[in-house]
């Protein structure tokens, strides 16, 4: 494994070497090589697009399972919202809880309290006026990692504040220690994976121990949900929004919040604030998958359903009281508790080369290239588009006749040499049949 | 007016910029130069071109147009001064805020006009 972790893989044996990844992919991070999808590391955001697209399957998310709790002697649940959003609509969440006990959890810190501080936190910050606006959500690492191959001078926009996810951690590290215990986050998606295995704003020893796809223990709580002994919940509706899209600009109070889903309309959402056109929007929730995380390509409902059931859930628990009142929160927020530990730098990994005459010389070379091929974009060169293969060509991870179209043309071109040739050739040799003819017509 | 393609022009800049390795701070500032002057041609002209030139130490953008030009370049110069239809400030345009970002966002900038014939905008960013 080079720099970068990811989550999501490829298998090479179910690959049919189609186009449907690597036209799909927001960082044009795919290509099709000797007939099997290939990776560019470097690019990848671990969005998931590729796995919801593949007709195939060839493309996975590489995860633990519950088999990582026998590495610890004592085991904690973080349950992401979207969890609640996956059973139906009668099904209560204590029972969801409970059921992550029977599986052999010891205990359950839910990741939908750690957001209904955060978004106490955030809005706290959004009023007090400080950093950039449009400030930009945290919480989904799909978007946080786009933006720093995609929108580099946008990174400083985003909350300077760690998501639920790693705040859950940080509050079960705080109750329950290192060492003897494992924390294991129980995902809706491969891009929280990554982030469990390779934060972007945090060093030091890892917080969490284990990732788990809902997917991968969805069979498991159903069989389990009526025997479980019921665990009290302590999110309120706030923080359980967060599971799905608009939730988390609900949560956020007092300010105007733009809410954008799926990773394409959040691109388009950011071309707008590069070009500092968005105005009167003071916060932005992005999620890379179409729903929110109730859409993450690790879930199991509908996204669509899973928004209403989690809509559900969150009013159920609207009488709650929160953990923490929000004078408790303006404490913990004056220290670091909820900061981001380091920056987050930008990954320029769309630029040709290090050396910039060089990189603009590949650039018009790039050009030039581009304006020989046929413009169709139509992907059977392995490449997302004419203009990645004219990169790719540029870069020496390709060929001109890569393309299908210039194939043909130079076949052809040759095809016409040979008639060409072949017209030239001195006249056949009469053959012997002829020859004996004739001599007998002589005779 | 074709605003179905308006940001076409700004987001190759975009890309180009991002290719060649330019800072994350001038491509923004490209982008923001390039957009406005953009939008400009599309609203205020009939057409025009827009091109950029990269070179190793800078960044130039021009932008020609053929339309009516801009009668008093100073006053068009100033913070919420604009021209454009009611129909453009229903879709969020028209704060008269254009020109005062080029302004922010260059090093160098020329505007030049002739009333009736078209307005040519050069735009120089420092890296
Ligand atoms: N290319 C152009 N041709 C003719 N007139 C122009 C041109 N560019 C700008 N102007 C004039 O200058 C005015 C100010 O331009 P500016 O870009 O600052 O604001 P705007 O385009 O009206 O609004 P905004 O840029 O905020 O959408 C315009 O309203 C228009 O009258
Ligand atoms: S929206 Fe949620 S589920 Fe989807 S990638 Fe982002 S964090 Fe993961
Ligand atoms: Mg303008």
């Amino acid at each position: 494994m080079g720099a970068y972790y990811h989550s999501v893989r490829l298998l090479e044996e179910k690959c049919k070497g189609c186009t449907n990844c690597i036209k799909r992919c927001p960082t044009e991070a795919i290509r099709v090589r000797q007939g099997k999808a290939v990776i560019i590391e470097e690019r990848c955001v671990d969005c998931g697009e590729c796995i919801r697209v593949c007709p195939n399957h060839a493309k996975v998310a590489v995860a633990d399972d519950l088999t990582v709790l026998k590495s610890f002697p004592k085991n904690i649940a973080l349950p992401a919202p979207a969890l609640l959003g996956q059973f139906g609509r009668s099904t209560d969440e204590a029972h969801i809880l409970g059921a992550l006990l029977e599986l052999g959890f010891d205990d359950v810190v839910e990741v939908a309290v750690a957001a209904d501080m955060v978004s106490e936190v955030i809005s706290q910050y959004l009023q007090s006026g400080k950093g950039p606006r449009p400030a930009i959500s945290s919480a989904c690492p799909a978007v946080v990692r786009l933006m720093q191959v995609r929108f580099p001078s946008l990174l400083d926009n985003i909350v300077p504040f760690e998501p639920p996810m790693e705040i859950a951690a940080r509050l079960a590290r705080e109750s329950f220690g290192f060492g003897e215990v494992g924390v294991h986050f129980i995902t809706p998606c491969p891009a929280k994976i990554t982030a469990v295995k390779q934060p972007v704003s945090y060093k030091g020893p890892l917080l969490l121990d284990g990732a788990i796809p809902i997917s991968a223990i969805y069979g498991e709580m159903m069989k389990r949900l009526n025997s479980a002994r019921p665990f009290t919940p302590r999110a309120t509706s706030r923080g359980i929004g967060w599971g799905r899209s608009g939730g988390e600009g609900l949560a956020i109070q007092g300010s105007s919040v733009l809410s954008v889903d799926g990773i394409h309309n959040v691109i388009a959402v950011l071309e707008e604030v590069e070009r500092g056109r968005l105005s009167g929007v003071d916060y932005i929730e992005a999620q890379a998958c179409t729903g929110g995380c109730v859409g993450g390509c690790l879930t199991v409902q509908n996204p669509f359903v899973g928004r209403t059931i989690l809509k559900h859930k969150a009013s159920e628990a609207s009488g709650r009281k929160a953990l923490l009142s929000s004078e408790a929160l303006a404490d913990m927020y004056r220290t670091s508790f909820f900061d981001m530990s380091v920056k987050i730098t930008p990954r320029p990994v769309m630029r040709l080369d290090t050396d910039i005459k060089v990189a603009l010389a590949k650039v018009n070379q790039m050009e030039q290239v581009a304006k020989e091929l046929p413009g169709l974009d139509c992907g059977a060169c392995g490449s997302p588009n004419c203009k990645a293969l004219a990169e790719d060509i540029v870069q020496g991870r390709a060929s001109e006749l890569d393309c299908i179209f210039k194939l043909r043309e130079k076949v052809q071109g040759l095809a016409e040499a040979m008639v060409e040739v072949a017209r030239q050739l001195p006249p056949p040799v009469a053959s012997r049949a002829e020859t004996e003819k004739g001599e007998r017509r002589d005779g | 007016m074709e605003f179905n393609t308006a940001g076409d022009a700004a987001s190759k800049i975009k890309e180009v910029l991002q290719k060649s390795g330019m800072e994350p701070t001038l491509v923004r500032r490209a982008t923001i130069v390039s957009f406005e002057l953009e939008l400009n041609i599309i609203i205020h002209a009939y057409f025009g071109r827009l091109r950029a030139v990269i070179k190793e130490n800078c960044l130039e953008i021009a932008a020609k147009d053929r339309g009516p030009g801009i009668p008093d370049i100073e006053l068009a110069m100033q913070e919420g001064y604009s021209t454009a239809p009611p129909f453009v400030k229903e879709m969020g345009f028209g704060a008269g805020m254009g020109l005062p970002n080029i302004k922010k966002n260059s090093d160098i900038l020329v505007v030049r006009s002739r009333c009736g014939a078209g307005t040519f905008v050069y735009s120089l960013l420092k890296r």
